[in-house]
């Protein structure tokens, strides 16, 4: 045992400098390669392949194609959609499990886990067989002239589906730290159900639902497994931008498939940033916060 | 407003919170409602809010049933021991809220809200954020911030229960002299007898959901219903002895007890209150008890000396400045106790 002495509170966090020199530089020499092989190449070379004929033939793969354009079209609809949808059911689930206490409460919180563990191909499937021709609900529904498995309104259902843990897992232990005082303070000052949402509830979970819809958002764009049992995959009709890249890789257009890729990528990359910078900004405000109640 | 609770019952599953418990305030009135916790005191105090629902019994105020009306329409100032205040707005806008949520027009609003910035000393911080403020600062503005409506009744929660000791001497003297401008019927829950006996002019002794007492403070101090209210409301010492013929003998001593003139001897519990002791260097006749002192805590107005009698029994001894200077005690002298006054509490059915 070599003598600690009284450690200030800096050298306390550092413990790492006491390793020596040669395991720290392995250490992270290692997880730069990894990072480096399993993300940073294969992204940097969908953008290669994208570009393989240059900017023109990128654009042209992207948009004289009528079935890739179809494709982005949905994509950038469908998700958005099931985003709003999932906001609206996030936040109703979130302040119904944080503000009641009912039976059943955390038989609730349990199965809104359902959607991140079953697997999308069964989602897909499961969906199949409750509106599929063959299903419980599809005959009926098509009577009324409603399509769902092989139309958008499946891409919307299953979708949807798929992402819909996110919103509200990100509010639920946000509300449940937050607490309802506030709430009830402006219920007894006279504020309505409406109001009280709009002018309490809402500003004090706005970064925790901005995070949880960017997170939302991202795999509803990505999404793939549950889509592709659903959608028939139809050229120009059902086909998703992911649903896309797949297609046009099996017809071995790798321009084509890459360039589609390069633009889910891109929106990813956009997500990303988009992230880091709310977590900055939220960081910040806090860092003020903190500053203010010590002052 | 007059309130009028008449008969509320209230159950969490198994627990009583409150049982059967039925009150009048005073219009106008400044009410304490005092007890341990898990008496039922802001249960009670929540039910009048309309913040939770009695299971039985009604709540009149100013001689109409509220009942049945949810807490945004019964127009009562309520004030969280925690504050509650709205983070992300300004004090400005805090106070502003309830109005705000009534439409009320935008040049009363600011009016009201600089009258009531003034009347809670805190003119100038309306553009600061409740992060900005101590906690005395904050209990103001929530406080302002229940009167901005014009609230018929006030219910405060555990005002003060989350301040230093010194901010919260200022707060209860601030309340009361607001409270006599103001003149809105207010009701406030603590666990603090000092308090409650300082602020407040009725004060409800709860426990275990019943109302043990209720009175004046001086009524309640000076003549406590029950044992629990004698020990809830200050320290105690407990002998027990037998009482005949206008008399407590307690150990070898004996204690006038006029309220009891029956001859046949009966078994009873006295409590002394220890500022209602006296010591002495000689005995006093059949009066006194000797006893040794074990421990005198000098500090502070009161002087606490502790003392064991020679049964084995603790007595606790509250001494004046001029009482300790006279008789200088230390530790491990043998004094003599002079029980001035004892309070005898029997069942109902000896009663005289």
């Amino acid at each position: 045992m070599h003598p600690s002495g009284v450690r200030t509170k800096k050298s306390a966090g550092g413990l790492v400098a006491d390793e020596p020199l040669w395991l720290r530089v392995l250490l992270i020499a290692a997880a730069y390669t990894v990072i480096g092989l399993l993300i940073l190449v294969p992204v940097v070379y969908v953008f290669v392949q994208a570009f393989a004929e240059g900017w023109q033939g990128y654009v042209k793969n992207l948009w004289h194609d009528p079935d890739t354009r179809h494709s982005i079209f949905l994509t950038l609809t469908v998700a958005p959609l099931a985003v709003l949808l999932n906001t609206v059911f996030g936040l109703a689930a979130a302040w119904t499990i944080t503000r009641f206490k009912f039976p059943g409460r955390t038989l609730l919180v349990t199965l809104l886990d359902v959607p991140f563990a079953i697997s999308p191909v069964v989602v897909g499937l499961m969906f199949v067989l409750l509106f599929g021709m063959q299903g419980y609900l599809g005959p009926s529904l098509r009577q009324m002239g409603i399509k769902v498995i092989f139309a958008w309104p499946g891409l919307l259902l299953a979708t949807t589906f798929v992402t819909l843990p996110f919103v509200a897992r990100e509010l639920i232990p946000l509300m449940e730290s937050l607490g309802s005082d506030e709430e009830i303070a402006a219920v007894s000052l006279g504020a309505s159900p409406w109001q009280l949402f709009w002018r309490i509830t809402l500003p004090n979970i706005k970064w925790g639902l901005v995070y949880g819809i960017i997170q939302c958002h991202a795999r509803a764009i990505g999404e793939f497994g549950a889509v592709y049992v659903v959608s028939g995959r139809i050229a120009g009709e059902t086909d998703t931008m992911p649903l896309r890249v797949e297609k046009l890789f099996q017809e071995y257009n790798n321009p084509g498939s890459f360039a589609v890729a390069s633009l889910l990528t891109l929106m990813a990359l956009l997500t990303l940033a988009g992230k880091y910078m709310l977590e900055r900004y939220i960081a910040q405000q806090m860092a003020a916060t903190r500053e203010n109640t010590e002052s | 407003m007059s309130i009028s609770i008449r008969n509320v019952s209230k159950r969490f599953g198994a627990f009583t919170a409150l049982n059967n418990v039925s009150l009048e305030v005073g219009s106008g009135s400044l009410l304490a409602l005092l007890g341990p916790s898990g008496s039922g005191k802001t249960t009670l105090l929540r039910i009048i809010a309309g913040l939770e629902q009695a299971d039985t019994g009604t709540i009149h105020v100013q001689d109409s049933d509220v009942s049945q009306l949810s807490a945004r329409e019964r127009e009562v100032g309520f004030v969280f021991q925690h504050y509650a205040l709205f983070k992300h707005m300004s004090v400005f806008e805090n106070i502003a809220f309830g109005m705000r949520v009534r439409h009320t027009p935008h040049e009363e609003v600011q009016s009201r809200v600089n009258e009531l910035l003034h009347l809670v000393r805190l003119e100038g911080l309306g553009s600061r954020y409740p992060s900005e403020l101590s906690g005395g600062q904050r209990q103001r503005v929530a406080l302002a911030r229940a009167l901005a409506v014009k609230p018929r009744l006030l219910l405060l929660d555990e005002p003060f229960g989350a301040l230093d000791a010194k901010v919260r001497q200022e707060l209860r003297t601030w309340l009361r002299r607001l409270h006599e401008e103001m003149h809105v019927t207010t009701v406030f829950v603590t666990h603090d007898q000092e308090e409650a006996f300082e602020v407040a002019d009725q004060v409800v002794v709860m426990r275990q959901g019943n109302i043990e007492q209720a009175g004046s403070p001086q009524d309640v101090f000076d003549h406590p219903a029950t044992p629990f209210v004698m020990d809830f409301l200050g320290h105690v010492n407990v002998f027990h002895g037998r009482l005949e013929a206008g008399q407590m003998h307690l150990g070898g001593i004996a204690v006038e007890y006029p309220e009891y003139q029956q001859p046949e001897s009966r078994d009873a519990t006295a409590y002394v209150r220890p500022h209602e002791v006296e010591l002495h260097r000689v005995p006093q006749g059949d009066t006194s008890l000797a006893v040794r002192v074990v421990h005198v805590n000098p500090a502070g107005p009161v002087i606490r000396v502790r003392a064991l009698s020679a049964a084995g029994s603790a007595l606790n001894v509250d001494l004046s400045p001029g009482q300790y200077g006279e008789l200088k005690v230390r530790p491990g002298e043998d004094l003599y106790a002079t029980p001035k006054r004892v309070r005898v509490f029997l069942p109902d059915d000896y009663s005289i």
